[in-house]
């Protein structure tokens, strides 16, 4: 009897523990495209584990963008074991753009295109299980094209 | 009826190289109209990336994805006749999908 009921309790116990960490997970994702800090949007994506600026990713953005609205954006990295890759415009007013779940199958490099309010900082940040890494760069937008 | 993802491919040394596009306003909510009324937010907020069903890719959207989004992606161990799907799902829940037969 006693044994059963410790049974059904580890049981339940690892059902609500399984149950719980996608919704935890959503949550998270969801509070992070909410976010107007970037601060704040990475926190919620990626707790605290620890940054570090690498070389080892390949992140091609222009100087400057003549159409803030389209800006070309490719991330590409040979970092062992990436989860996702994230994009986040410091400036705009939800910083976090984009975010790709790489599996196993997939190849860490990916490319597609944000809108910018103005110019800003933008940053790739490549997730592992135990670290993340970034890159940055300053983007310039020209309003309106005449090369402000 | 949203409009059917875009999507080109071709298979190298086992590797899928798949670009796609999604025709979709994107709106952030933060626009105006002509007449200087909010046009309400209307993004795709979510991409899924198939091979042969299983799933190999995704990708959490904000609004600030630019106009008719652009996603290229490459998929590893892939063989002629192998089909790659691309689905959305935007804030209103309107899906659409494309797919691409590798060869």
């Amino acid at each position: 009897m006693n044994i059963n009921r410790r049974k059904w309790l580890g049981s339940m116990l690892a059902l609500g523990g399984t149950a719980l960490l996608p919704m935890r997970l959503f949550a998270d994702t969801a509070a992070a495209f909410k976010a107007t800090s970037a601060d704040v949007a990475l926190k919620a994506l990626f707790g605290d584990l620890p940054m570090e600026e690498s070389p080892a990713i390949n992140f091609k953005v222009p100087d400057i963008a003549e159409n803030g609205a389209v800006v070309p954006v490719s991330v590409s990295t040979d970092i062992e074991g990436v989860q996702s890759i994230t994009i986040v415009v410091d400036e705009n007013p939800n910083p976090l753009s984009a975010s790709f779940n790489i599996s196993p199958d997939a190849i860490a490099d990916i490319s597609t295109r944000v809108k910018m309010g103005k110019s800003s900082k933008v940053r790739a940040l490549v997730r592992t299980p135990d670290k993340v890494y970034v890159a940055s760069q300053e983007v310039k937008v020209t309003i309106g094209g005449c090369g402000g | 009826m949203a409009a059917q993802v875009k999507i080109r491919g071709k298979l190298k040394d086992g590797v899928a190289q798949v670009k796609s596009l999604m025709p979709h306003p994107m709106e952030t909510g933060t626009q105006r109209d002509p007449a200087g009324n909010l046009i309400p937010a209307h993004y795709i907020d979510k991409v899924t990336c198939y091979r042969n069903d299983q799933e190999v890719l995704s990708a959490d959207f904000g609004a600030s994805v630019s106009k008719d989004p652009y996603f290229a992606f490459k998929v590893k161990n892939c063989a002629p006749g192998d089909v790659i799907k691309v689905t959305w799902v935007d804030n209103k829940g309107e899906t659409s999908s494309g797919e691409l037969v590798l060869k």
